[in-house]
């Protein structure tokens, strides 16, 4: 016997005029993940669409290892993968008009890239230059939150601020399953939903949380299903399917923008690689539950629709890995210089005007500095900004 | 033609004022939080505005202020200037990630091109009778995150003023309202509200030659009313009003000091880790030879904000501020 049945259940009875608002089955995810590749839909897809698809999942593969590579080689602090993830992060790129907005998670700079910002750019954070290298107006991505679920609110806030001015921007924001757990992820939902704001939610459920398991993580039928306690749809969508992750997302995207409101989108996906390179997955999962996945892969199930409908052929093929070839040597090239970094630039930015207190500290490192440097052509002449 | 007339204001009448004042001129300031709309905030500061500027432009958000704080900063990003209530001192601490990780940082971290123009009200500190959580004062915590402005208006002037240069700053602004002082009246003439001194500025209160008592925000009263007993004694207390923690203006208190050779620091906030010890610090490192005497602090306990029938026992008030200029004097004399 529960507590709630010793004490007769707790079910208050409802104030006379209580009713459910609306009816929740068109707001529930289906039973399955959305499909595309190798079924009927993807005849109906549009050739070029698929080729270009491809041709940025081969980039976007080619990028994580390369990205990897030079974690190796100590020019990155640490980089997230999202090996086996592609699909989501191209399509959420390439489903959105370029005046909508991307918030992208640490995790998501495989999105930022495709979404055109330089490589190296992109990489600054986990580069341990500068945090962000890109300026977020330019490309209408906002930095890569480190912090779980907090840019979700920042993408309800834009998106609602674009509306309230005429704009009809959407914000697509990005998350892991992990971070559906903050906070921060329930105050955006119910925020969106409240405002209906043009905002689409994107879940990666990539299986795991650094180690954590999605059931230890949730005990919900799917994360998708917690759109309904919001009053928004819920979409589930196979993450390794390209075509299905771009008409799922765009779907929403068009929604939002047409003035229906928010969608929290589920891509069911499996990151094959560690968390990242600090990360031992083998402490977490067997090497059969990755392989069965890599069987299951975003580069290969568009790489055997395409071909086998003719729309790509060996020569096709070498064209997307020679592409995303010179995107890596290119990549590799600039990252191996060395940064250029001024630490004079430590007190610029902190505020609008720098306040007397900055001042006296930019006095002292430049002191330290030019008893560091013989030479003082070595250090800018700021000596004007000192006043 | 209305005839403009110098009148009595409450604290509470002038924020508002600033509020409108702020909307009518710029369409892109937004005020939202929990209850400022219909109700116009539980202590009416935003009285009148969803009428008169419509629910856009005054929201009533979802109760949730990380959510409400995490909403601004997006709406700041596409170019809004949001004016957020966060209820009361305590209950702003849901949204204190959002400060910390996001607001103070976003210039800071995309080099300037990304600044957010956000203020943040507080209504804060004790002397209201409030129960658990209603009385905090957690400036402290404020003024250790780079990045963030962090000001408190004493006087009606500086309320309208300061919160008008909160808004229009392009830095984001903890705003701490001293709620205890909300309907504290001046003559005020809102027509033409008295010009303050800006942001970053603290103000002589006071003049005198025994000590400087520093202050700021819910204590400039409590400092007024203890230097103006100090006469009995035959001390002559200088009283300086901060009005900016973050940045913090050295040179009015370290000038004063310099004069009168002794400082008294009061504020209700804690002692321990409170901004006490931050100003005595800089104020020891920069006039001791010029101390008379230790910098002394006057402060809340290192207590939980303790319940309001004994909340008088905590909170510095004329008494204890005397005890400790006396103690400035016995120091001065062995």
């Amino acid at each position: 016997m529960t507590v709630l049945e010793q004490r007769g259940g707790y079910r208050p009875a409802p104030p006379p005029a209580w009713q459910p608002r609306m009816d929740p089955a068109p707001l529930l995810p289906d039973a399955e993940p959305y499909r595309v590749l190798g079924t009927e839909a993807a005849g109906k897809a549009d050739p070029d669409l698929l080729r270009r698809l491809y041709a940025q999942l081969v980039r976007g593969r080619r990028y994580n290892a390369q990205a990897t590579a030079l974690t190796k080689q100590g020019r990155l602090a640490v980089y997230p993968s999202t090996t086996g993830q592609e699909a989501c992060e191209v399509a959420a790129a390439m489903a959105l008009e370029e005046r909508d907005w991307l918030f992208p998670s640490y995790r998501d700079t495989l999105a930022v890239v495709a979404r055109g910002v330089d490589p190296v750019e992109a990489l600054t954070l986990l580069r341990g230059d500068w945090h962000t290298g890109y300026d977020p107006h330019e490309h209408r991505v906002a930095p890569l939150s480190t912090p779980l679920a907090t840019q979700l609110p920042h993408a309800v806030g834009l998106a609602h601020a674009a509306r309230l001015k005429g704009d009809d921007v959407v914000a697509l924001a990005m998350i892991g399953d992990g971070g559906t757990s903050e906070g921060d992820f329930h105050e955006a939902l119910n925020f969106a939903a409240v405002w209906q704001a043009p905002v689409v939610f994107l879940v990666q459920n990539n299986g795991f949380a650094i180690s954590v398991p999605l059931a230890k993580q949730t005990a919900a039928p799917s994360l998708a299903h917690k759109a309904v306690g919001y009053g928004m749809p819920g979409r589930l969508v196979d993450g390794n399917d390209a075509a299905a992750m771009y008409e799922v997302i765009g779907d929403a995207v068009r929604h939002a923008r047409a003035g229906g409101g928010p969608t929290l989108i589920e891509a069911v996906t499996y990151r094959i690689d560690a968390h990242t390179n600090a990360d031992d997955a083998t402490r977490y999962r067997g090497d059969g539950e990755v392989d069965a996945w890599r069987d299951h892969d975003p580069v290969q199930l568009l790489e055997r629709e395409l071909t086998e409908r003719g729309l790509l052929d060996e020569s096709g093929i070498e064209a997307a890995r020679e592409d995303a070839e010179a995107m890596a040597a290119d990549l590799r090239a600039r990252m191996n210089r060395d940064a250029e970094l001024n630490p004079m630039d430590l007190f610029d930015h902190v505020y609008a005007e720098t306040t007397a207190q900055l001042r006296e500290q930019r006095a002292l490192l430049r002191a330290e500095l030019e008893a560091e440097h013989d030479d003082q052509g070595d250090l800018d002449d700021q000596e004007g900004d000192l006043r | 033609m209305t005839t403009v007339a110098v009148k009595p204001a409450t604290m509470a009448q002038a924020l508002t004022r600033a509020l409108r004042d702020a909307m009518a001129a710029d369409p892109t300031v937004h005020v939202m939080g929990e209850d400022v709309g219909t109700l116009g905030g539980v202590f009416r500061v935003t009285d009148g505005l969803a009428k008169e500027f419509g629910e856009d432009r005054c929201t009533d958000t979802p109760l949730a202020e990380a959510g409400i704080l995490g909403a601004a900063v997006g709406m700041a990003m596409y170019g809004l200037r949001p004016v957020v209530e966060m209820q009361f001192d305590a209950f702003a601490y849901p949204a204190f990630e959002q400060l910390v990780s996001h607001v103070s940082r976003m210039r800071n971290r995309t080099r300037g091109k990304m600044p957010l123009p956000i203020t943040v009200r507080i209504p804060y500190g004790g002397g209201i009778g409030g129960v658990e959580h209603h009385s905090d004062s957690s400036e402290a915590y404020y003024m250790a995150t780079p990045g963030l402005h962090v000001v408190t208006p004493a006087t009606i002037a500086d309320a309208y003023g300061m919160l008008r240069e909160a808004i229009a700053s392009d830095d984001p602004v903890v705003f701490l309202e001293p709620k205890r002082l909300y309907w504290s009246k001046d003559s005020w003439n809102p027509e033409h509200p008295t010009e303050v001194e800006p942001i970053g500025r603290a103000v002589v209160r006071r003049t005198g030659r025994s000590a400087t008592l520093i202050t700021y925000g819910p204590s400039v009263p409590v400092c007024l009313e203890a230097a103006e007993a100090a006469q009995a004694e035959g001390w002559d207390l200088e009283v300086v009003d901060l009005r900016s923690l973050v940045p913090f203006d050295d040179e009015t208190v370290c000038a004063s000091v310099r004069r009168t050779g002794r400082a008294v620091v009061v504020h209700e906030s804690t002692g321990f880790g409170g901004p006490g010890g931050e100003i005595a610090a800089r104020v020891t490192e920069r006039c001791f030879h010029h101390l008379e005497a230790p910098v002394l602090r006057v402060a809340g306990f290192d207590i939980p904000y303790p319940p309001p029938m004994l909340e008088r026992h905590h909170l510095p008030g004329v008494d204890r501020i005397l005890d400790a200029v006396a103690r400035l004097q016995w120091e001065a004399e062995s």
